[in-house]
């Protein structure tokens, strides 16, 4: 069976998520702010009696912060829960093919996250790891 | 050991029930070989299992059916219904008798010599016993109302723990919204029906993370042996207290910490047999490891009777290492520089050694109890030991804690770190601006003071006037003040780690969730100071001198005010609060003459209310004398204080022992002693005739720290004049005689060596304590 995809879309672009990694899709309900925590941290959230630490992707990818997102990806990393905020989640599609490497710079920020593409609806999708956008910009450098 | 027989038990139970199908296949065929062979490795198990643990009965019952198993697979018995017969009798038996074990009771069937003798070969049976009679059956169904147990993954007990988590939050949810709603009586009882349900379901989840500490003795002996074979040492281990119960991650989290202070101990602490026999000690080093339960703490104790920490050669250390100035150095006290082996990078070891010189100092020890919310104190003397006491509360996961907030945010602070609570506007209270820091001066002591908003780089909500002090004192010390836009209350906060990108800000300590489902984030007292610059040395060093400093401040009371059900304002002391509960009305009942409220298994008495509730939440203040306790019932808290208590007695005893201005207002102040006398269960009503102790006047250290523990068992406190009577008189140490009548003399100093005159040392509590009990059970004898 093809790899399913959450496509979502990030800084303007459509970008492919594994959907094995994602749990659920939500709308945050009030985010806490967390001062002084790493800059892509937007804050934390409650998902019933879990507390999410929410994740702003365009932060993390340094282009910026996000204000008034409300959608959200959940996906579990290392025993934490994060919720990754994103400007749209659009649909979980199939993919066509196998993703393949990407054999040209992606720029800056996507560099770091994208572990490549992958064709699905009949367009090029670059295909991004949450894990790495939960990590930071900083866990790279380091 | 009692682990070990549990898990015998457990084991014993699952084999005999897996191998009930192979006995009644056996009995069927008795040539079945395979049958046969489970059989017998049943009983070989049983066999070897109860060597280990002295139990006569079950080892020749199993040898004896192991005996005539093993001559039947050898070929030269056959196996006949008799044997058969026999064997599964015996098998019986090991049921019952395990069952017995678990329960245990006493089984009353004696005949295992019968059942053996059955087991012999027919031709020796001719001479012997009369035929076997099958036990009565009717003794089988009341055995099973054993305590039955059943082993179970830890992930799934997790689910549970979480799952209970979500249901609370779910019933606060729906709590909430039922107050919005109409009010509709019959979904309300239901409502509390579902809630009662639920605090019960958590209780028991709570109850199945506790794990007895033996589990982490468990590992000493070994450790132990190989240590003090590794450096041709004899030590002892003794070991006390495992049944004390603690969550189970707190047991993984408190490994490594005592782990490291087992082999300090031995590597550095204890001497090798030649310098002990110098020494004129044993040539055999004692290590004791203890454990016990106080409050909601746990006490872990290990000490040594080595050769004590020299505080000199720390105090050199940190002099060459640059931490503490010559000044300082000069000022200290011993239990100050002994406490200097905590400091980061100073290690009193020669040289460094494999087994406990490996950069891992005490330093990160005490940085891995604080971060569970625990405390180590050490204490040492020369050439007798140190003793280490760690204590570290019950749980990881529920925490009692303060919660306040700054810029408009909410965040919660554990309350174990908390010292104290002041209000900026309220005179007790100086705040100068030194350079860039601001130093709070309180009562004659000068802490740096931290703004909770400006560290976190929010904007106060409140102009410094109007914030709150909180004074901190994470253990171990380094005391600073932590300003806070406002103070709203005390909770018990189910507390959860928080992400490591939220983790690395060192801010914060974990999560939580309030009430309404929103998230908290707990702040973490050291990692504040940490990241406010709030220097190590000299911070620290003032911790150390801390209960000097605190001694020459004014006799001040820290009280918690709060409103009764008939709108009387009235104030405790904030030190017998154990802490604020709410409990649903139904667990409040007149019963055996008095009003009591059932909290989990235990039953307190019920003051501060005429009548049991008809429903809804009674809100109780529990409050505590260190022995007993009992339940407080009001209305609402109104604010806590710290004051200098002017009080003008009640014209009668009672409830209410007198009236104190307050912030302009009056303010009843409870009796607690009174309370504790009439209400507590105490059984016998003594109290009413109070023992009195004669306290030398003027010393502040005996006005601030030993009057309340004196007070607190159950004395009465007057002023060591002549021509008074007392049961005790306290002196310090090296002073003239009081002139006094009656009573017993107890003397106090102030240096922790020997001084040989059966003075006890101001800070040995533990001596304190059994000198002044002592001496009131005297009295209540007498």
């Amino acid at each position: 069976m093809a790899e399913l995809l959450l496509i979502a879309r990030v800084a303007g672009r459509r970008i492919a998520f594994p959907a094995a990694a994602v749990e659920a899709v939500v709308e945050l309900e009030g985010i806490t702010p967390v001062p002084r925590a790493a800059g892509h941290v937007a804050g934390l959230s409650a998902l019933r009696s879990r507390v999410l630490t929410v994740i702003d992707a365009l932060a993390s990818l340094e282009f910026g912060r996000s204000a008034g997102l409300r959608e959200a990806i959940v996906v579990p990393s290392d025993g934490h829960t994060y919720a990754l905020m994103v400007e749209e989640v659009e649909d979980v599609v199939e993919a066509d093919a196998p993703s393949g490497p990407v054999k040209a710079p992606l720029g800056p920020g996507w560099d770091r996250v994208a572990t490549g593409m992958v064709e699905a609806e009949g367009e090029l999708i670059l295909l991004v790891d949450p894990h790495l956008l939960i990590a930071g910009p900083a866990a790279h450098a380091a | 050991m009692d682990e070990l027989i549990n898990d015998f038990i457990a084991e014993t139970r699952d084999m005999l029930q897996a191998l009930a199908g192979a006995i009644v296949a056996w009995e069927a065929h008795p040539g079945d070989r395979e049958r046969l062979d489970e059989i017998f490795r049943f009983v070989h198990t049983v066999k070897g299992n109860c060597g280990f643990f002295d139990l006569p009965r079950l080892a020749v019952l199993s040898h004896a059916a192991e005996g005539a198993l093993a001559e039947v697979r050898a070929g030269s018995r056959e196996a006949d219904t008799r044997l058969v017969n026999a064997v599964l009798a015996v098998i019986d038996r090991i049921g019952e008798l395990v069952l017995a074990l678990e329960t245990g009771e006493a089984l009353a069937s004696e005949d295992d010599e019968q059942l053996i003798a059955a087991l012999a070969t027919e031709a020796e049976a001719e001479t012997a016993v009369p035929a076997l009679e099958p036990a009565p059956p009717s003794a089988e169904p009341e055995q099973r109302k054993s305590l039955r147990s059943i082993r179970l993954s830890v992930d799934l007990l997790d689910r549970m723990m979480n799952g209970v988590s979500d249901a609370v939050l779910a019933r606060n949810e729906l709590a909430r919204r039922l107050r919005d709603a109409p009010r509709n009586v019959e979904i309300e009882a239901a409502f509390e029906r579902v809630s009662g349900c639920i605090a019960e379901i958590r209780d028991g989840i709570t109850r199945t993370r506790m794990q007895r500490i033996d589990s982490l003795f468990a590992g000493l002996p070994r450790l132990v042996r190989d240590l003090a074979a590794d450096l041709g040492k004899q030590v002892v281990l003794e070991a006390d207290g495992g049944d004390v119960e603690l969550d189970r991650e707190m047991i993984e989290m408190i490994r490594d910490p005592l782990t490291h202070i087992v082999r300090n101990a031995i590597d550095h602490g204890i001497e090798s047999a030649g310098e002990r026999a110098a020494a004129g000690k044993k040539p055999a080093g004692t290590l004791r490891v203890s454990a016990r339960q106080a409050g909601n703490q746990i006490l872990i104790e290990v000490a040594d009777d080595g050769r004590g920490i020299d505080g000199e050669a720390l105090v050199r250390k940190a002099r060459s290492a640059g931490l503490i100035s010559a000044e300082q150095a000069e000022k200290m006290t011993a239990a100050q520089k002994t406490a200097l082996v905590f400091m980061p990078s100073l290690s009193t070891a020669q040289e460094v050694t494999a087994i406990s010189g490996r950069g891992v100092g005490m330093d990160v020890v005490r940085a891995n109890i604080e971060r569970i919310g625990g405390v180590v104190d050490v204490d040492s003397r020369a050439s007798q030991g140190v003793r280490l006491c760690i204590r570290v509360p019950l749980t990881l996961t529920i925490i009692p804690a303060l919660t306040v907030s700054a810029g408009g945010q909410i965040f919660a602070i554990p309350r174990s770190a908390i010292d104290e609570i002041l209000r900026v506007g309220g005179g007790t209270v100086r705040i100068d601006r030194v350079g860039e820091a601001e130093i709070a001066t309180i009562r004659n002591r000068r802490v740096p003071l931290i703004g909770l908003a400006g560290l976190l780089g929010v904007e106060p909500g409140a102009a410094r006037d109007d914030q709150k002090l909180i004074l901190l004192k994470p253990a171990g010390g380094d005391v600073y003040a932590l300003a806070v836009d406002s103070v709203h209350d005390h909770e018990e906060l189910v507390v959860k780690p928080a992400a490591p990108a939220v983790m690395a800000a060192g801010l914060y300590a974990g999560t939580t969730l309030a009430d309404d489902g929103s998230p908290i984030l707990l702040l973490d007292p050291s990692g504040l100071a940490n990241c406010a610059g709030i220097r190590f040395d000299e911070s620290e060093l003032e911790a150390l001198l801390a209960p000097v400093a605190a001694a020459e401040a004014a006799r001040e009371t820290t009280l918690l005010l709060f409103r009764t059900f008939e709108g009387a304002r009235r104030a405790v002391p904030v030190a017998l609060v154990e802490r604020i509960e709410d409990v649903p009305a139904a667990s409040v009942r007149r019963s055996a003459g008095k009003l009591r409220v059932a909290l989990g298994e235990r039953i307190l008495p019920l003051a501060g209310c005429e009548q049991a509730p008809r429903e809804g939440k009674l809100r109780i203040l529990r409050l505590t004398d260190g022995v007993s306790e009992l339940a407080y019932g009001f209305a609402e808290v109104i604010d806590i204080r710290a004051v200098i208590l002017d009080v003008q007695p009640a014209p009668a005893p009672g409830e209410v022992g007198g009236v104190a201005l307050i912030d302009g207002e009056q303010v009843e102040t409870l009796d607690p002693y009174w309370l504790f006398a009439a209400y507590g269960d105490t059984g016998q009503g003594e109290g009413i005739d109070q023992p009195v102790c004669a306290l030398p006047e003027g010393d502040p250290w005996m006005d601030n720290m030993l009057r309340p523990m004196i007070e607190s068992l159950g004395y009465r406190v007057v002023a060591a004049r002549e021509g008074i009577v007392a049961d005790i008189w306290i002196q310090s140490s090296g002073e003239e005689e009081a002139a006094g009548a009656g009573g017993k003399v107890l003397r106090i100093r102030s240096q922790p060596d020997d001084a040989g005159d059966d003075s006890i040392y101001r800070y040995d509590r533990a001596g304190l304590l059994s000198a002044l009990s002592g001496a009131a059970k005297g009295r209540a004898n007498g």
